[in-house]
């Protein structure tokens, strides 16, 4: 089936099978194998991207529903040789092991500062009627849709942290 | 053979004259892993387009394939192969070991009719897509005559016998020595089954050149996966090239290969097509190994100061019918406290279902979660501190054999986490701490894991561009095997990190016994460490003994390496132009490390003490980690950043064994109840929080030349039960079955009139 | 998965004339629970309808002072409404607390109410399930599975609603307006969205295959305070051991029936001046399944309903 997907700012126009995820389009169509295939059932986070600057699992998304998207994945973040801030704090933090939920972590990261900027709650979110603050619970909560085997958790909220502050 | 005392002397890695050692340097593939570019096996570049594998599963416990009918798969769009065990090409029978030398002998995939567990493979299918694939997986018919399978552990217990070639460690008299002391403890924990979750699932991406196969797959072990290929193809191992770069995670269960990697090899031998093969998540829950579930009675005796006269652990595990393995849960109680009436030892029972295997911290993960809480119980009952009781059984030799500590700092972890953690603050009444609905309290407990070192080899070049290029047939799994052997080689030819380049995972390189046993770092580093030396004295020998070198005639024994040069006095040559004269490839050496002979006249470990404070919902039973902190000792540390991360992970694995981790076998079917990650849970990042850890000075100069131990495993032991005194603490519920799920802990909330 | 055919449907009368046309065909929205349930081919529709683009996803305020939320407004877009946030805490606490961000970005309001049960032996279609295989038995009565129903199951099935979002819009007596290729607009109640198994647990939902939800239509909040919580081993990314709603004086219970458990029983005894412990009480007199979750779901529904009153808030 055609489609149009646009991907870290190049159109591509791809002739895919229905059943193939938009995970498996970036993976194997487009060979883009930055976002990685964890368990396949949104169960994980390995595989989340960026739809329009929304976070999403990639794997649990048919890639013919994102006729006319734009997809930014981890591939489409650092600009030449100078790392996205939230990829130089995690390599600063330490914030991964194995490096295989890394990706996802990443990219949920940068979906989350978009979020808080825009005043989304989360559970963690005391106050659903005020204002939105990046306190470590908000950061945790928000980052639990993204497992890391590894468990390198209190990394991954310090380059959170440190990526927010970078940005702020 | 070396003795521990040729490690004795000063080295460039004990002097640390550049400061690299232990340096939290940044992770030394970080870039590739944060920018998606690090390739996985599943991922690497392929030099044809390629087919891809699905692997089908068994849905039967025990019993035999009575029928196939693999014509609708092989008529399906895209399908290029269908195999079964009636028509998969030839493989060496299973155990097969044609080269005495193999590590592993072969590992045939669908070798015959039997099915020996749930989840096993019973039908590989290649296909032009992964859709494809898997859609003529499902349309596999495959019929089955069960047989009885023995399939539940707990009602098996009275099957369980000796475990093959062990005898209860037995040293005083125990029942003699339990029966005579004032005060006991006598009480029996759970460890269920657990599954190690690595991220990525196994996979392998294979081709073949000529006669000779090359695989990308995802394993901890080079050597191990290279021999079972080989054999299982019946071929020399030199016709298998096996890579291993980047593993998404591997905690013990990719300590073998599985039927990813063979059946991609014969897909791609048959086909004459590049094939990729990974498994499904389900199947990483039901096809590969597990933490097999463990029953634990530990009695304790001791007299009313709390000197223990006797203890005995003795466990109950289980494993595959045809894959014996020990999760050896008793093994840490023999070096841990001092008591002279000791027994300990394990049974096993033997099931039918997926094998049971090694998973970070075999043993002490699960049997930590025992010992360490009945010490709380019998403090408890003493009135004594938790602490104050370990400290009045620390012993002054080896419980179990009197030999000497090379360096034990249990007691100073117990006492500066005690310190770092507020401790004091414990309030030791059970149910005396309340905010709001939460029930709060504190637990601890002790961390012990032996040190291991095994031989390993390593390669090093030495280029004209100044640049020190290591090689080794070794694995980093996430543990920072890349980085600190950057650091160690940088350190000992006196290199900046951005002068050294290190590369793994590939059979061709100098062997090394990868990752595993938390004895990664100190095997592989050591290799590297001595082939750093090797490489001292060849460049010094060629430099004496070159008239262009400006250190000409010279001694080479009496030269030194600094900041990129080989020096002697106030002359000095760049390493970069004495690897030029050597010629393009420079100067290339091998060396390696082998365990010292007397080295295990001392007994070796790597210690800590676990802290943690809960909150123990009161309405419902859940229990929310509020904070843990830990100290650890685990000789030099080489990269502290990385080592924490390590540690710190360790730990929440223990955070996870004691709160959500378990997937009980469904005896009707042989399966797990659990087979994704929304049924199997690995704590999330909100359950973890305000946990940090700390290692303590320390170098262990009977562990190897560096003085390094492992840190991989530690930081798990005995978390959990640091958990677990902190739940009793909280609300005064003994749970003793673990995880301490909201049913079990309402349970017992009830039960007390909560 | 097995083959099927994808269309997008240009409007609501393209997407509803699809699926008259189309005998299995499913609508497709976020994805997030019917494509799971395709790769395990357990749902195998040999026709995808998506209607993801439909101008489906207004939330507007309703003459009677209520909310109207399109069926196609994402759980993010829901929960991160001012008006949702401000009026019905207790919706925006119970869509939060389902799922990951990634799922809620993704997952739809009218797809949450579709969702299935995520009951281990439906997921597993090696497993006899009534509810996936009708006459093939249910595994879970003997089972492993923690979260059975307490409430409404059957000889058949005692599998529970996995859906956080729907027990809070029970307790707010929210209805989903759906509508067929015929044209005929109906109002369904989100309580009774839901079929008990009785005889067909096979069948989740009394909507036609035809029938699409367009809006869920809260009424204004009632008077009293709300509160919500959900009970889980782990803090994050995992669905309920049990949940409770309460909206005034309206009490729902979730992760303990085929549907959101509006807690009538409950709520007549507040209503003739029982406490809270006293109310729940009399509501798990008429549960049926182990004690232990009866005691979780008493406990945890009484001291929501007295959270509530006193107003802490949500």
């Amino acid at each position: 089936m055609l489609t149009t997907i646009r991907v870290n700012g190049v159109d591509h126009d791809v002739d895919v099978d229905p059943r193939t995820s938009l995970l498996d389009l970036l993976r194997e169509g487009l060979d883009l194998k930055g976002t990685k295939k964890g368990c396949d059932h949104g169960q994980c986070g390995a595989c989340t991207v960026l739809v329009n600057g929304v976070r999403i699992n990639a794997c649990l998304s048919l890639a013919v529903m994102h006729d006319g998207d734009a997809v930014l994945t981890v591939e489409g973040l650092a600009s030449g040789e100078l790392l996205h801030p939230v990829q130089q704090a995690f390599l600063t933090e330490d914030a991964f092991q194995c490096g295989y939920c890394t990706p996802g972590q990443i990219c949920s990261a940068v979906g989350l500062l978009a979020e808080v900027a825009a005043g989304q709650p989360s559970e963690a979110t005391a106050d659903l009627d005020g204002p939105v603050t990046l306190t470590d619970a908000e950061i945790r909560e928000r980052m639990s849709g993204n497992i890391c085997r590894c468990s390198a958790y209190p990394q991954i909220l310090a380059a959170v942290r440190r990526a927010a502050g970078a940005a702020a | 053979m070396s003795t521990v005392r040729d490690w004795a002397a000063p080295n460039p890695v004990t002097e640390n004259r550049s400061g690299l050692i232990g340096k939290p340097v940044d992770r030394y593939e970080g870039r590739l892993k944060v920018t998606g570019t690090a390739p996985y096996a599943y991922e690497v570049e392929t030099p044809a387009p390629p087919l891809f594998g699905h692997i089908v599963s068994s849905t039967l416990a025990r019993g035999r394939i009575a029928s196939v009918d693999i014509s609708a798969a092989e008529a399906a769009p895209g399908v290029v192969r269908v195999w079964t065990h009636l028509n998969v090409p030839a493989q060496a029978a299973r155990g097969t070991r044609l080269n005495p030398r193999s590590q592993r002998a072969s590992n045939p995939a669908l070798e015959s009719d039997r099915v020996e567990h749930y989840g096993q493979s019973v039908a590989f299918v290649l296909a032009d897509t992964p859709e494809n694939a898997r859609a003529a997986g499902g349309l596999v018919r495959i019929t089955y005559e069960a047989e009885p399978a023995d399939l539940d552990f707990l009602s098996s217990l009275d099957q369980a016998g000796p475990a093959p070639g062990e005898e209860d460690a037995r040293i005083g008299d125990f029942e003699a020595g339990y029966s005579a002391s004032e005060v006991t403890v006598d009480a029996t924990w759970f460890s269920p089954l657990q599954n190690h979750a690595q991220m990525e699932p196994c996979a392998t991406t294979a081709w073949w050149e000529g006669d000779k196969v090359v695989v990308h797959t995802s394993i901890q072990m080079v050597k191990g996966g290279q021999h079972a290929l080989a054999e299982t193809l019946g071929v020399p191992s030199d016709r298998v090239r096996l890579f291993t770069r980047y593993i998404g995670g591997g905690f013990g269960g990719k300590g073998q290969s599985y039927d990813d990697l063979t059946l991609a090899a014969l897909g791609a031998r048959e086909t004459g097509r590049p094939v990729r093969v990974a498994y499904t998540r389900q199947q990483m829950f039901q096809a590969t190994i597990h933490r097999p579930a463990v029953q634990m009675r530990v009695r304790l005796g001791a007299d009313q100061s709390g000197r223990l006269n006797a203890m005995a652990l003795e466990a109950v595990t289980h494993c595959a019918r045809n894959a014996p393995f020990v999760e050896h849960a008793a093994n840490f109680a023999r070096n841990l406290y001092a008591a002279p009436n000791r027994l300990t030892g394990h049974r096993l029972v033997r099931l039918d279902i997926p094998h049971a295997g090694a998973m970070r911290a075999p043993g002490e993960a699960p049997g930590m979660l025992s010992l360490e809480c009945a010490m709380d119980e019998l403090a408890e009952t003493l009135g004594l501190d938790p602490i104050e009781l370990r400290i009045r059984n620390e012993p002054e030799v080896d419980p179990d054999n009197a030999k000497p500590f090379s360096v034990r700092q249990l007691v100073r972890c117990m006492q500066e986490g005690a310190q770092q953690f507020g401790w004091e603050r414990r309030n030791p009444v059970p149910g005396a701490v309340r905010e709001g609905r939460w029930y709060v309290g504190m637990g601890m407990a002790t961390a012990i894991r032996g040190n291991f070192l095994l031989p390993a080899k390593a390669g090093l070049r030495l280029t004209g561009d100044g640049v020190a290029t290591l090689t080794q047939g070794m694995t980093d799994i996430g543990t920072g095997t890349y980085t600190i052997l950057a650091q160690i080689t940088g350190e000992t030819l006196g290199l900046t990190l951005d002068q050294v380049r290190v590369e793994l995972g590939d059979s061709d390189m100098p062997p090394a016994p990868g990752s595993g046993g938390q004895f990664g770092a100190a095997t592989a580093g050591s290799a590297a460490y001595e082939t750093g030396m090797v490489m001292r004295r060849r460049l010094a020998e060629l430099a004496a003994g070159d008239p262009r070198s400006p250190l000409y005639g010279e001694d080479p024994t009496l030269m030194d390496f600094a900041n990129g040069n080989i020096v002697l006095g106030n002359r000095s040559e760049s390493l970069a132009a004495l690897a030029a004269r050597a010629g393009p490839e420079g100067v290339y050496v091998e060396g390696g490390i082998s365990p010292a002979a007397d080295a295990r006249d001392w007994s070796q470990h790597t210690y800590g003490a676990q802290f943690a404070e809960v909150g123990v919902d009161s309405v419902t039973g859940e229990v929310r980690l509020r904070r843990m902190f830990g100290v650890f000792a685990a000789g030099r540390i080489l990269n502290a950043k990385l080592a924490k991360s390590q540690i710190t992970g360790g730990m929440i694995w223990g955070v996870g064994a004691a709160l959500t981790e378990s997937n009980p076998v469904d005896p009707r079917y042989g399966s797990f109840l659990h087979q994704d990650l929304g049924g199997y849970l690995a704590p999330v990042h909100a359950d973890i929080v305000n946990l940090d850890a700390v290692l303590l000075d320390e170098a262990d100069d009977k562990a190897n030349p560096m003085g390094i131990k492992g840190v991989g495993e530690l930081g798990i032991c005995g978390a959990g039960a640091a958990i677990a005194n902190a739940v009793y603490n909280a609300c005064g519920v003994r749970l003793r079955d673990y995880p301490l799920t909201p049913d079990k802990v309402l349970a017992a909330l009830e039960a007390k009139g909560l | 998965m097995k083959p099927f055919a994808f269309e997008r449907a240009r409007d609501v009368d393209h997407a509803l004339s699809l699926a008259a046309a189309s005998p299995g065909a499913r609508f497709l929205a976020g994805g997030t629970n019917l494509l799971d349930l395709m790769k395990l081919e357990i749902e195998q529709p040999p026709r995808l309808i998506d209607v993801g683009r439909l101008p489906l996803a207004d939330i507007a305020e309703t003459a009677a002072g209520g909310l109207r939320i399109g069926a196609l407004a994402t759980n993010t877009a829901v929960a991160s409404d001012p008006k949702v946030r401000r009026r019905y805490p207790a919706l925006a606490r119970a869509i939060l607390a389902g799922g990951s961000v990634q799922l809620r970005n993704k997952a739809t309001v009218g797809g949450n109410l579709m969702q299935r049960t995520r009951c281990p032996y439906f997921m597993d279609a090696a497993k006899p399930c009534n509810k996936r295989l009708p006459g093939s038995g249910c595994s879970a009565m003997e089972g492993l599975s923690s979260t059975l129903a307490l409430f409404g199951a059957s000889e058949m099935c005692i599998a529970v609603s996995p859906s956080d979002m729907s027990v809070a819009l029970a307790a707010f007596d929210a209805v989903a307006e759906t509508v067929r290729a015929d044209g005929s607009v109906q109002r369904r109640s989100v309580e009774t969205l839901h079929r008990l198994p009785g005889e067909a647990p096979q069948v989740d939902t009394d909507l036609a295959p035809d029938e699409l939800i367009l809006a869920v239509e809260l009424p204004p909040p009632p008077e009293g305070g709300q509160a919500w919580r959900k009970v889980r081993a782990r803090a994050s990314y995992t669905g309920a051991l049990a949940s409770v709603a309460v909206a005034g004086d309206r009490v729902a219970l979730g992760a303990v029936a085929a549907r959101p458990w509006r807690a009538r029983a409950a709520e007549s005894a507040l209503a003739d001046g029982a406490s809270p412990a006293e109310a729940a009480a009399a509501e798990l007199a008429s549960a049926e399944g182990e004690d232990g979750r009866k005691a979780l779901v008493r406990r945890l529904a009484a001291d929501v309903i007295r959270q509530a009153r006193e107003g802490v808030g949500s």
